[in-house]
């Protein structure tokens, strides 16, 4: 039994009236590359979003090693710096350089020395292949880029989970394999990872394990064997015939 | 006719052109100063106004800050809605009877009045600017860990200054003609010395005609500057590629290959990891 970082439980979120999330209960082990599949409006990035706490629980709690982040006990911010989040809309910062992006969050939260930061930004920023771009604006490169530079500010900072809230939808078809294989590449170094996806040859072949959600609840979960080949429930087996009709 | 205007403004000029001169560097210098400090007084009120609170925060927490932005509030209405003119005289003569002293120092009364009635606009402004920045940038700051000041600070302020560039030379090139008005509590500006001089040599309109001229040479040059300012802030268009000689002299003993993809730049990478 491996360790777990971080439990989801008895999660609910309304917004109004519209219940969008209903008692949704998962953990995260460390290790785990867990692919959150579904329809759109299943639920699938609220999930994510309140993970890292960008919206607020209505019920419910999160626990990140065990503790409660949720209690209002633990620094919020200091646990959304251990818990990395890379956007669907990239959302880097556009006043920064490439560099600049990947060192402030360490400078400023983890408080590390400018060298070293530094030193670590350009560690980052080669893994994905963005070492020649340090000196541009966000407003200047590609949007593959810039979702490469995203994930690279985000490892910056050591999370140890990293969350992807659809890091492919915004991007061309001809950028998303340069994402994928950065993704790819850091599955295959044991990064924790929870990963809100549409790409179902990412989750088949790359994840340890695959969520199916449909309107807010968790509908089937376990290896990509078995969901994605084997799955148990009628709504999975109708969102997969579906949607690898279309991509596979 | 015209000869006459001219060797009119000739002669003020022979007398006075020093007077007018040190009018012009004090109003420069006032509507500058005051600019700048109500243009810090306007991101305070932003940083402070948009503090978040939501349905979880304990009820005094969110009990101040409504309090925090009901005074912002109160204060932006008082100061933009009445006149500055006003305003002067209000604090000049009113501190003696609210705190039993008065101020010696006809400067620190002006730029006090000036800077925070700037304030009372900027706030909006700031407040405005704020507004318009896309939700994902206090996003990704507040996923890596960073608090509201952090995030307003080195991300969205930065953003909000130049997009509100253009407002920010609005209330200069205003403060620069409005600082005429402070005459009412004896300072010397520009339009203090057109009243002055007038009023000795009995010649109003080429005195008149000098002061014209003269704030709108000023607000032609600082719209210019802006301008420039303006474009500095939205930075450089181009931007270098890195060559491997550089990485080399910055950070230790990079191998990095250009073109290759990089599954295999990965392979090449001979530093340490941090």
């Amino acid at each position: 039994m491996s360790e777990a970082i971080l439990e989801i439980r008895h999660l609910s979120k309304t917004f109004g009236t519209h219940a969008v999330l209903k008692d949704v209960d998962f953990t995260v082990n460390k290790g785990d590359v867990t692919s959150i599949i579904g329809a759109s409006g299943s639920g699938k990035s609220t999930l994510l979003r309140c993970v890292n706490l960008l919206e607020t629980l209505t019920t419910g709690e999160i626990l990140f090693h065990g503790d409660s982040v949720t209690g209002g006990k633990i620094n919020q911010s200091a646990y959304r710096a251990r818990v990395g989040m890379v956007f669907q809309s990239f959302n880097l910062f556009n006043n920064l350089t490439v560099l600049d992006n990947c060192v402030i969050g360490q400078r400023k939260v983890n408080k590390a020395p400018k060298n070293e930061a530094r030193d670590r930004a350009l560690y980052y920023l080669n893994k994905v292949g963005m070492l020649p771009y340090i000196n541009a604006r966000p407003a200047q490169i590609s949007g593959g880029q810039k979702q490469r530079v995203a994930i690279a500010r985000a490892l910056a900072m050591e999370p140890e989970v990293l969350l992807f809230d659809e890091p492919t939808s915004a991007l061309d078809p001809e950028m998303v394999g340069e994402v994928l294989d950065v993704m790819k590449s850091l599955a295959a170094e044991k990064m924790t990872m929870l990963v809100v996806t549409h790409e179902m040859s990412f989750a088949r072949d790359v994840s340890t394990q695959v969520v199916y959600m449909a309107d807010g609840v968790i509908v089937e979960e376990g290896p990509p064997g078995q969901v994605l080949t084997n799955p148990q429930d009628a709504r999975t087996r109708e969102f997969l015939k579906r949607f690898l009709g279309q991509s596979n | 006719m015209l000869t006459q205007l001219f060797s009119d403004i000739g002669s003020i000029w022979a007398k006075y052109g020093t007077v007018y001169l040190t009018g012009i560097g004090n109003t420069l210098i006032l509507a500058t100063v005051a600019t700048l400090i109500g243009c810090v007084i306007g991101f305070f009120c932003g940083i402070l106004q948009t503090i978040p609170y939501g349905p979880g925060d304990a009820w005094i927490k969110k009990a101040l800050l409504k309090l925090l932005r009901a005074v912002i509030r109160i204060y932006v209405e008082v100061f933009r809605g009445t006149p500055m003119i006003l305003q002067a005289v209000f604090i000049y003569y009113g501190m003696p009877y609210f705190f039993g002293v008065s101020f010696k120092d006809i400067w620190t009364v002006s730029i006090l009045v000036v800077s925070i009635n700037t304030g009372a606009y900027m706030a909006e402004s700031v407040r405005g600017g704020i507004m318009s920045i896309d939700a994902g940038q206090f996003e990704g700051a507040r996923a890596i860990g960073m608090n509201h000041f952090q995030t307003m600070l080195y991300i969205v302020l930065p953003q909000t200054l130049r997009n509100i560039m253009p407002q920010i030379g609005n209330n200069y090139i205003i403060n620069v003609k409005d600082t005429s008005v402070m005459f009412i509590i004896g300072f010397q500006d520009f339009f203090a010395v057109h009243k002055m001089v007038s009023g000795a040599v009995f010649k109003y309109f080429p005195s008149a005609f000098l002061e014209m001229g003269g704030y709108l040479f000023l607000t032609l040059l600082a719209s210019f500057l802006l301008r420039k300012l303006e474009k500095k802030l939205a930075g450089e268009s181009n931007y270098e590629l890195v060559n491997t000689d550089q990485l080399v002299m910055t950070a230790g003993t990079y191998q990095f290959s250009g073109s290759a993809p990089y599954e295999e730049k990965n392979k090449d990478y001979q530093g340490e990891k941090p």
